[in-house]
């Protein structure tokens, strides 16, 4: 065993241009440039990609799942936020 | 390859499973029931997340001891593309691996002490690996029955409750369909060659039957362990079932290669509309899990060496990186 784990980085992939980055999942790595070279052999063997982002698991901040329902509760009672909420009276088009 | 680890007694410490209560036991068990993903900072219990643990492992382990037999005729490929095409699929082998580890280290187990596990022998891999690749046509054997067994299981594991599961897995079996292939095209090109080539391809289907129909795992009446693993939805059919499937549509590939099953027991029963095979030897499943195969020592022992003569790399990463952030931090 080395006596020290290389770093966890979270892999993000460009599959063609036009389109966001995704998460692929994540590789060890001992430096920035090692973690590219990993990810790309790990995640783009049949040519998935076309950009990488990889960025070191620790710097990430996540919502916490167990407090899903308070974090989003804002956004539940504002319906009136979708056009399905509003009534277009027959014969109005186009709206 | 790989639910073999859902058929395994849970042997670990049990003192955690008393922590979680009934309530959070039945909000989790509604989850699943209701086909919702769980995703790595889910709460879950204690014995879900030991059982994915175990079987992510396993399987993980399985793709990375998998790449030896087939790395025994890298030198010896009869054709440079045959060699390119062996290589790429060892390859892949090595980035399934990593892909599962990385799944089970969202379960809050490092990668390091996963490997630990598997070189001190405490980890299992898959016991299809245990046998060894004596002509070329195991190279087609392998492609075309282990991998194709290893699609029958991991399909369906494409739709496990855990969902860093369940994406590897889907990534995973992208690639294996190539594998398969290759695999049947290395043994269709014998078949058609000459009387001895051909012969080297059945004597190939002979040796690798049984132990793959052995990759399914115990019979059900004898696999008491997975039903909680249905019950979570880690697995979604039972190893018998699995064994049929791949019995059916194997069976009908090896007559359109003119090669015989090595069983002959083996019969078409027209009102199941199912193959139906011999009794399977589990002794000889029983000694080679337990380490006595043919090449469980060998295939452990290789492992350990590359991992030891890969230290030195290994340290070597490390002290760059420390020196080029210390460089930047001073600078």
């Amino acid at each position: 065993m080395s006596k020290k784990e290389w770093p966890l980085y979270e892999v993000f992939i460009r599959s063609k241009s036009g389109l966001s980055h995704r998460h692929a999942g994540s590789i060890h790595a001992a430096d920035d440039q090692m973690a590219l070279d990993h990810a790309r052999d790990t995640y783009t063997r049949r040519s998935e990609g076309v950009s990488i982002w990889v960025v070191r698991s620790s710097q990430i901040v996540a919502s916490d799942p167990a407090e899903t329902a308070a974090f989003f509760e804002p956004a539940e009672d504002k319906i009136y936020r979708h056009p399905t909420f509003y009534e277009i009276p027959d014969g109005v088009e186009n709206l | 390859m790989y639910t073999q680890g859902l058929d395994q007694q849970d042997k670990s410490p049990q003192k955690h499973d008393a922590l979680d209560t009934q309530e959070q036991l039945d909000a989790f068990q509604k989850r699943v029931d209701e086909e919702e993903k769980i995703e790595a900072k889910d709460w879950m219990p204690e014995a879900y997340r030991r059982t994915l643990i175990r079987q992510i492992s396993q399987h993980a382990h399985s793709e990375i001891i998998g790449m030896q037999p087939e790395g025994n005729w890298l030198t010896r490929a009869p054709s440079l593309k045959r060699k390119a095409i062996l290589l790429a699929k060892i390859q892949d082998e090595a980035g399934h691996g990593l892909y599962l580890y990385g799944a089970g280290e969202t379960l809050g187990v490092s990668r390091d002490q996963m490997v630990a596990d598997l070189l001190s022998g405490k980890a299992k891999y898959s016991s299809i690996f245990n046998y060894p690749t004596l002509t070329w046509a195991d190279i087609g054997a392998i492609g075309w029955l282990v991998d194709g067994a290893a699609i029958m299981n991991q399909i369906p594991l494409c739709r496990c409750s855990y969902g860093p599961y369940a994406r590897a897995m889907v990534r995973i079996c992208k690639e294996e369909s190539f594998h398969q292939r290759q695999g049947f095209d290395i043994l269709r090109v014998l078949c058609e060659g000459t009387a001895e080539q051909k012969a080297m391809a059945q004597d190939a289907l002979d040796r690798w039957w049984w132990p793959s129909l052995m990759m399914f795992g115990p019979n059900d009446a004898d696999s008491k362990h997975s039903a909680q693993s249905m019950a979570w939805k880690i697995k979604r059919f039972s190893n018998d079932e699995l064994r049929q499937k791949f019995v059916d549509v194997t069976v009908q590939q090896a007559e359109f290669l003119g090669l015989k099953v090595p069983d002959d027991d083996l019969e078409f029963d027209e009102e199941s509309g199912h193959y139906r095979y011999g009794d399977i030897d589990w002794q000889e499943f029983i000694e080679v899990i337990k380490g006595n195969g043919p090449c469980n020592k060998q295939r452990l022992a290789k492992r350990r060496k590359a991992h030891d003569d890969g230290e030195w790399v290994r340290e070597a990463a490390q002290a760059y990186a420390e020196k080029q952030s210390s460089r930047r931090s001073a600078a």
